[in-house]
């Protein structure tokens, strides 16, 4: 599985929606209904997939899907 | 059996109210971790009890107040027994004084014990039942974070601040399928009022309207109702466990 699958894997379980909503574009808290705790679970679940750490000041900026699959191309690419 | 395949970590359950609960959870069907700091010896007696009523425990020793002990000791528990589902946070201590005398150390240990063990524990625990979207966490206070009582100030505060911790934390995990509620007890018999002065202890009772001390069972039976199913719908709650001591 690509690193882009399992991101999206792991957001549509997170949040309980289908992969088919887990677009780019989509924000979390706008389109698909996550609340602060949702967003906590899912930059921990992030952490324990991907083996890394995301500071609270990382995690603030993740607000879209597209967000997120920059931010672990990016680590995972270091 | 209410709480077959339920795993649950009681914190202090070496002796007295702890040790009742963890007791009377193992009864209910539930595989227990007996937390324990510094009585390794009557920390096993609990777990050699539960084993001999057919149940399942272990003894994990950590000092709830030291965040890496924590961890480690959480991380035992789960290899041991598997994922926490009941966290019953009961470890507590007293260092009684006036407030005018009562010394840095004394106000310190207790908050650290009483209420930032708390606060360490559930931190620990959560993770995990968030992510299988089910928990039951029951944190211990004391009438006397209702009541007051004089020369334990720093006691009442650190019970009284496992209510505002408990009602807040019910609040955030409300979704996920956990609950957190709040055990009070009243005057109840175990070697935490045993060491009260006589004269205390009789002034204590004669305000209970029961007339007598309450069992560490009577506490317990509570805190297993919570940790059931039966309590589903109950969170960010106080129950008083009191014979109508306030």
């Amino acid at each position: 599985m690509s690193v882009e699958e399992k991101v999206i894997k792991i957001i549509a379980e997170k949040l309980n929606v289908s992969e088919d909503q887990v677009k780019p574009e989509a924000s979390f808290v706008d389109d698909l209904g996550a609340d602060s705790l949702d967003l906590v679970e899912l930059v921990m679940a992030m952490e324990e997939e991907f083996g890394m750490e995301i500071s609270d000041e990382e995690a603030e900026k993740l607000r879209t899907v597209g967000d997120v699959l920059n931010f672990v191309r990016e680590r995972v690419k270091e | 059996m209410d709480l077959a395949h339920k795993v649950a970590l009681v914190t202090g359950a070496s002796r007295g109210i702890g040790r009742a609960v963890a007791l009377e959870l193992a009864r209910a069907g539930a595989a227990v971790a007996v937390n324990y700091t510094a009585s390794e010896g009557p920390a096993r007696e609990v777990v050699q009890e539960i084993e001999r009523m057919g149940g399942k425990a272990i003894p994990v020793r950590f000092d709830v107040a030291d965040p890496e002990a924590v961890a480690r000791g959480v991380k035992e528990v789960e290899e041991a027994l598997g994922a926490i589902d009941i966290l019953v946070n009961n470890a507590g201590i007293t260092r009684d004084g006036l407030l005018v005398r009562l010394k840095d150390e004394d106000w310190e240990r207790v908050l650290s014990v009483n209420l930032r063990g708390a606060f360490l524990v559930t931190r620990a625990v959560l993770p995990g039942m968030m992510k299988r979207r089910y928990g039951r966490i029951i944190n211990i206070s004391s009438v006397v974070a209702f009541s007051g009582n004089p020369g334990q100030t720093n006691y009442a505060a650190s019970k009284a601040g496992l209510v505002g911790f408990s009602r807040s934390l019910a609040l955030e995990v409300a979704r996920r399928g956990i609950t957190v509620n709040v055990v009070a007890p009243g005057f109840i018999e175990t070697d935490m009022t045993a060491a009260l002065p006589e004269k205390a202890r009789e002034a204590l009772l004669s305000r209970v309207p029961m007339g007598r001390a309450g069992t560490p069972q009577e506490v317990a039976h509570a805190v297993v109702f919570l940790a059931s199913d039966r309590a589903s719908y109950i969170t960010g709650t106080v129950l008083h466990v009191n014979g109508g001591l306030w």
